[in-house]
């Protein structure tokens, strides 16, 4: 009843919003719908781990809830309250400036609120069929907000993301039918077959080399959505163009709901096949997705495709942690995605509000930030020292976790590892040194920065990283029980 | 019907799908595409028909029901209706000719066939062998999409991409459970709808749907 | 008397394939004219053209070599041989042990070889650009009609067209997309290897157009009725051919099945005609350059019948 709750708020407000989402009160509801959200989230983590059902499948095998996917929920329901506050300030400007009409805010609105019901549906789902279904929702749901603005460069990156992630879920539903074919030898047909709850049970007798056909599918279909290279040529162009609030939702969680679903099959596959077959594949691609966005950071002019890259990036890190695997690299890999996503939210938001300031998304004319607005422009200097890995933020504490454990089982990979790290931290500061620094330029705007959401998100990083609370602790731990 | 003669018929219907997806790859009118394609959707529907009466099966019905409607009438009218309005008759050139295409695709075949030969060997249904046919129209969906260079034709491709999907779902198992069907059902209807949606977008941002136009978002261009 | 049953039926097959051929282009050139509502010469005409042709003289250019005079005595051989391998009423016939379907294939390669080099022997353009034409179409007919053969034999594990006869007889009905898919390409094949529409027009008069009767635009008398009688064999010959792969019935196995045989032999030739003469009404003249695509097409046909023959049976 919590879960359908839950999902109905994000549901029924984004039927209201796309009546009402013009209307000068249509943020605050946004933002109020989302709180909303965040706040059921919470307690609906507090009562199932109360009532000790973790695990279990609830509503009638419908969903389930777990160490894994609960705190991704909470954290799915907090970063898009944030950025909910972040947007109504954001967008204003943007109606202001007459970038988008009335109708298209309608959309915005209504798109906003049915993508986060997608992402939340995505992770509760039991059935990993709905888990598809609601992928492919989010993907779909997301599309023509990157569109929004209808420049010729924004109409590309959407046709190019819709192309390019519609083709990988295409393949990631053909792993699905796989999957599926190994369990109706099992269970029977019916619903059955694709329960999480159901597929973990009878692991051992799924065939290993159906499981393993189905994961290549898993990997190029969800991996596409992760952002791994070469499967990432969309994600640049997707997350620069679209408006800065729906960049940050698509960096800061979509990638995380992506790499959740591709570490789920992963532990399918390495249950029945018995070894690490599935997670050499991550790590091959999460090796491959970090060097390559680490090199790729220099040549970038615009910032939001810059932070893009460095998304890539970081999904990469998080998925050679997943596939390193043991206790050490997963607690760090789950770390890392909830680092992650605060920092990049927080960075997208600075970075939005120094476009608006500037005018342009183009670095090169962006100057002077602590002088135009010094709150934005110490923002964006500790997002960019966070998302860098410096300590005491909460990105180092996972990065050296990370480090430490391939250091243990895999030595020869780390100086890889670390050569990436290095690289995306010198091309971060290198880039950020004349945007912050320097005398800001004279045809530069006002804007009513919100920056709440920011300090908010660098405050709890930057916590984090110095302390770990308990009951975080308690999650994490129980999440890598799951997943080795 | 016999399961003998079931599997005859099947294997029939399958030809047929492949030798469509051969088609598409080879057509360069858009009328011929369309039509061609919804000929696709119709085998894929008979067969999912003949599947349900043979093994019984009572919601694979409603799955072929929902084919048939869906992919042979609506879809088809949706971009039949579209491209008359934006008088889009004929494809450009393909990135690579023809004739090569079709030999990528005939590659693509043999490629699928020995992927899908561990769920050959341990199927019991007898509609195993046309997995790699399935396996073998999704992929040459996909080839259509990287070949092309017109929004239309590339938004077939990925259509009859999803119908490949379709196939694999009759063939390896008797079809996913109703409720996954009917999801994918509604989430292709939506990405019609949002293909549509969009045509209109690109029509109107770059005065063509040839996408070759489309390719200036690289690294290190101003925006 | 059944040793000589084997030589009687080679014999009438022979005999079938010089005398009846051009009976069957009559034929064909008659329907044509039905079906464009002229009126038509009469049934018997190409033996009146051949006749004519006999009693007149040869007029050879200066620089002809060797080639150009032995060419449709070879070209003539050669298809006669291929007429006499292919089970058209019997499937008793002694040269089909020597010889199978790749010996077929060869032996029209002798034919098309020779007579393109007579095309361009001259040093005329028109001959040189009907040779050129010629071989381009049957450099891309030929991976096509080997798949075609491959794949049929497949069936009977044999590449022996007797064998592929027998077998295909014997057989029980089933529907098989891998004969559907190669019945179309030999189709798509006949088509261009005996040079109809829409690959190549045979009453065109205009030299821009032609392939075929470029190559022959040179020859007269008794060489040219040498020739225009082997174009006639290769049609009878090729349509035979396809009888023979995909609806052998009533073949006879031995001497005495043979008036049956010829009988229905005779149905399915006209029939056969039929349905050239619908398509030739039906399609126009290809573009030269679209005729790889054509041929393409008939390639993709035969290699989609094999791999479906791996796949689903």
């Amino acid at each position: 009843m919590i879960i359908t709750t839950l999902l109905g708020v994000s549901l029924v407000s984004a039927g209201l919003l796309a009546l009402v989402g013009d209307r000068r009160m249509a943020p605050d509801l946004n933002i109020l719908a989302s709180l909303v959200s965040f706040v059921i989230s919470v307690y609906l983590a507090f009562d199932v781990y109360s009532s000790g059902t973790a695990g279990t499948s609830l509503v009638g095998d419908y969903f389930f809830i777990d160490a894994f996917n609960v705190y991704l929920v909470v954290l799915t329901t907090f970063v898009s309250t944030t950025t909910a506050v972040f947007s109504r300030n954001y967008m204003k400007f943007e109606r202001g400036h007459g970038k988008v009409s009335g109708g298209r805010m309608r959309f915005y609105h209504a798109m906003y609120q049915l993508f986060i019901f997608a992402m939340l549906l995505a992770l509760l789902a039991n059935n990993v069929g709905v888990l598809w279904i609601s992928m492919e929702l989010a993907t779909l749901a997301t599309v023509l907000l990157v569109s929004l603005y209808r420049t010729p460069s924004s109409v590309e990156a959407a046709w190019k993301y819709f192309i390019l992630c519609g083709v990988g879920i295409a393949l990631a539903l053909f792993g699905t039918i796989l999957l599926y074919f190994a369990a109706e030898k099992v269970v029977g047909s019916g619903v059955q077959g694709l329960l999480w709850t159901n597929l973990i049970k009878i692991n051992a007798k799924l065939e290993p080399r159906i499981l393993a056909l189905a994961f290549i599918f898993f990997m190029v279909g969800y991996g596409t959505k992760v952002g791994l290279v070469p499967l990432h040529s969309w994600l640049p162009d997707a997350h620069s163009e679209g408006p800065t609030p729906i960049s940050a939702v698509l960096s800061g969680l979509l990638l995380n709901i992506a790499l959740y679903a591709l570490v789920r099959c992963k532990v399918l596959v390495n249950l029945s096949m018995g070894g690490n077959w599935a997670g050499r594949i991550m790590m091959g691609f999460g090796l491959l997705s970090m060097i390559v966005a680490s090199l790729s950071l220099f040549r970038q002019r615009d910032i939001k495709r810059m932070f893009a890259y460095s998304s890539i990036e970081h999904m990469g890190i998080a998925t050679f942690a997943f596939g390193l695997g043991g206790a050490m690299a997963t607690f760090g890999a789950l770390l890392h995605m909830l680092m992650h996503s605060l920092t990049k939210s927080s960075i997208f938001f600075t970075a939005g509000y120094a476009s608006q300031l500037s005018g342009t998304q183009n670095m090169v004319h962006i100057r002077g930030l602590i002088k135009a607005n010094p709150l934005v422009g110490w923002g964006l200097i500790f997002g960019v020292m966070a998302i860098a890995g410096t300590p005491p933020f909460g990105l180092f504490a996972s990065e050296f976790l990370i480090l430490t454990a391939s250091m243990k089982q895999i030595p020869a990979l780390t100086p890889l590892v670390l050569f990436a790290l290095v690289v995306a931290f010198a091309a971060l500061f290198r880039k950020l040194q004349p945007m912050v620094f320097g005398d800001p330029s004279p045809d530069r705007r006002e804007i009513n920065a919100s920056v709440l959401p920011i300090y908010l998100h660098m405050g709890l990083v930057l916590a984090l990283g110095v302390f770990i609370p308990v009951f975080l602790q308690k999650w994490f731990l129980e999440a890598v029980e799951i997943l080795k | 019907m016999t399961q003998n003669f079931a599997t005859q018929v099947n294997n029939i219907l399958a030809a047929f799908i492949l030798l469509a997806s051969f088609g598409m790859l080879a057509q360069r009118r858009i009328y011929g595409l369309l039509v061609i394609f919804a000929w696709q959707g119709f085998f894929l529907a008979l067969s999912a028909g003949v599947v349900a009466y043979t093994a019984d099966i009572k919601h694979l019905y409603i799955s072929a029901a929902l084919t048939l409607v869906l992919k042979v009438i609506v879809l088809p009218y949706i971009l039949y209706s579209l491209v008359n309005r934006l008088n889009i008759f004929r494809d450009v050139e393909p990135l690579v000719n023809i004739p090569t295409t079709m030999l990528i695709g005939i590659a693509l075949v043999i490629f699928s066939y020995h992927l899908t030969a561990p769920v050959r060997e341990l199927s019991t249904l007898f509609t195993r062998t046309t997995l790699a046919v399935a396996l073998s129209t999704v992929l040459l969906g996909f080839l259509m999409m990287i070949t092309r260079k017109k929004a239309v034709t590339q938004v077939i491709g990925f259509l009859a991409m999803e119908n490949g999907l379709f196939f694999a779902a009759t063939s390896a198992t008797y079809g996913m459970p109703l409720v996954v069907e009917l999801g994918v059902a509604l989430d292709l209807l939506i990405a019609a709808l949002i293909f549509g949606i969009f045509i209109f977008q690109i029509r109107t941002t770059f005065d063509t749907l040839d996408l070759r136009e489309m390719e200036k978002l690289k690294e290190g261009s101003e925006t | 008397m059944t040793e000589l049953g084997p030589i009687f039926s080679e014999f009438v097959q022979i005999a079938l394939t010089v005398l009846v051929a051009p009976l069957f282009v009559g034929w064909i050139r008659m329907l044509k004219c039905w079906a464009q509502g002229r009126k038509a010469p009469g049934v018997l005409q190409p033996y009146l053209n051949l006749m004519k042709l006999f009693s007149k003289d040869i007029l050879l250019a200066e620089n002809a070599s060797w080639v150009f005079r032995v060419t449709p005595y070879v070209v003539f051989g050669s298809i006669l041989m291929a007429g006499s391998i292919i089970p058209i009423v019997s499937t008793d016939i002694p040269l089909s042990a020597s010889a199978d379907i790749i010996a077929l294939v060869a032996l029209f390669g002798i034919a098309r070889f020779f007579l393109a080099l007579a095309g361009m022997d001259v040093g005329t353009s028109f001959g040189g650009m009907g040779s050129s034409r010629e071989m381009m179409i049957a450099s891309l007919a030929e991976p096509a009609i080997l798949m075609t053969s491959f794949t049929v034999s497949l069936f009977s594990r044999s590449t022996s067209i007797s064998e592929t006869v027998r077998f295909v007889e014997g057989m029980d009905f089933f529907l098989s997309p891998s004969m559907a898919f190669v019945f179309f390409a030999f189709v798509l094949i006949m088509l261009a290897e005996t040079g109809r529409v829409p690959v190549d027009n045979p009453t065109t008069h205009l030299e821009l157009t032609m392939i075929h009767e470029g190559m022959i635009l040179e020859y007269s008398g008794r060489h040219l009725a040498l020739i225009e009688w082997a174009g006639m064999m290769k049609l009878f010959v090729f349509s035979s051919l396809g009888i023979a792969l995909f609806a052998p019935w009533g073949i006879a196995s031995n001497a005495s099945g043979i008036p049956l045989a010829l009988a229905l032999a005779a149905v399915k030739l006209a029939l056969i005609g039929v349905g050239i003469v619908l398509a030739e009404t039906g399609l126009a003249k290809m573009r030269i350059f679209r005729v790889p695509e054509f041929l393409g097409t008939a390639f993709i046909l035969a290699t989609l019948g094999m791999l479906s023959h791996f796949m689903l049976e």
